[in-house]
C-alpha cells in the first residue's frame, strides 16, 4: 500500500508547510513519506525544528514587577472611574 | 463594566508572553510597558463583547498588535525599509554547513544554539522589518496558526504565509551574520 512520495525538492520547497502543519493531508503524507526515506532531507527538517524551538525558547522575558502593578492599578482605576460615572454620569476619561 | 475579578483571572497569565511580544515589537522597555498596559486596558473596556470559551490569546494579541500598529509604529515616524533580502532555502542551514565543512551534524548544531545568547537571538528577531517581525513572532514564539495570524494582523492569509516564509529567512540570515562575527563557526582561513 503506497501513495506518491515528494521528491527532494518539493520537500525543501514545502518544508515550512509541512513544519506548520499546513499541508493537505495528501501533500503532508507525500513529504512525510519522503522523509521517511531521504536522510539529507530529514536532517535539513531537523534542524528548522531544532532552529524554531530555539526562537521560542529564548525570546522570552521576565515582566517587571512594576508593569504587574500598574496594569492592576489601572483596571483598579478603570473600575472606579466606570462604577462612579455611571452613577454621577461623569464623562469617560 | 466587565467583572474585573473574572477577567484579571482570565487574561494576567498571559502578561509575559504578551510583554514579549511588546518588546519585540517597539525594542523599547518603556514603550513595552505602556503597550501592555493600554492593551489590558483596552481589552478590560471591551471584554463584554468578547465570548468565553474562543480564542483568547488571539483576541487579546489582536488588541495588543493594533494597538502597537496605529501608536507605535516606527513607520508612522519614519519610513522604513519593507522588504528582506531573498535567501535561498535552509539558508542557515547550508550556511553553517559551508563553514563547517561538512552537513552539519547534530551536536554541531545543539553546540552553534547553545552558543547564541538570548539577546543576539530577540535581536536578530527585533532586527526584521516590523510586518515580518510580527508575523514571526506570532508563529514561532507563540505559536498561531497561519489562519490566526490572518485575523490577528487582518491581512489575507497568502500575505501572512509569505512574510512569514521570508521572514524566517531573514531571520536565519541575520543568526548566521552572527555566528560568524562572533566566531561561533569555524572558517577555512582563521585559527581556532
Amino acid at each position: 500500500m503506497s501513495g506518491d512520495s515528494a521528491d527532494c525538492s518539493e520537500t525543501i520547497g514545502r518544508i515550512y508547510y509541512y513544519l506548520d502543519g499546513e499541508l493537505t493531508e495528501e501533500r503532508r503524507l507525500a513529504i512525510q513519506r519522503h522523509l521517511d526515506e531521504c536522510p539529507p532531507c530529514v536532517e535539513a527538517y531537523d534542524f528548522e525544528v531544532e532552529l524554531r524551538q530555539l526562537i521560542a525558547n529564548r525570546c522570552r522575558d521576565r515582566v517587571p514587577e512594576s508593569l504587574l502593578e500598574r496594569v492592576r492599578q489601572a483596571l483598579l482605576e478603570e473600575e472606579r472611574r466606570s462604577a462612579s460615572g455611571r452613577q454621577d454620569q461623569l464623562p469617560r476619561a | 463594566m466587565a467583572d474585573r475579578a473574572r477577567f484579571s483571572e482570565l487574561t494576567m497569565e498571559h502578561m509575559p508572553a504578551l510583554y514579549s511580544a511588546a518588546l519585540r515589537m517597539t525594542r523599547n522597555p518603556a514603550d513595552a510597558e505602556d503597550l501592555v498596559q493600554e492593551t489590558f486596558l483596552k481589552a478590560y473596556r471591551s471584554f463584554d463583547s468578547f465570548t468565553e470559551g474562543t480564542n483568547l490569546k488571539a483576541w487579546l494579541y489582536k488588541i495588543l498588535t493594533n494597538t502597537f500598529i496605529n501608536n507605535y509604529r516606527a513607520a508612522k515616524r519614519r519610513p522604513e525599509k519593507a522588504d528582506v533580502e531573498d535567501v535561498e532555502d535552509l539558508y542557515l542551514y547550508r550556511r553553517l554547513g559551508e563553514l563547517q565543512g561538512g552537513p552539519v551534524g547534530r551536536s554541531a548544531e545543539e553546540e552553534v544554539f547553545d552558543r547564541f545568547t538570548d539577546d543576539e537571538v530577540k535581536q536578530a528577531l527585533e532586527s526584521l522589518p516590523e510586518v515580518f517581525r510580527i508575523a514571526v513572532l506570532l508563529a514561532d514564539v507563540e505559536g498561531f496558526s497561519y489562519k490566526e495570524i490572518a485575523d490577528i494582523t487582518d491581512v489575507p492569509i497568502g500575505t501572512v504565509m509569505s512574510r512569514i516564509h521570508r521572514g524566517r529567512k531573514a531571520l536565519q540570515k541575520a543568526l548566521a551574520d552572527f555566528a560568524v562575527a562572533r566566531g561561533l563557526v569555524g572558517t577555512t582561513d582563521v585559527t581556532r
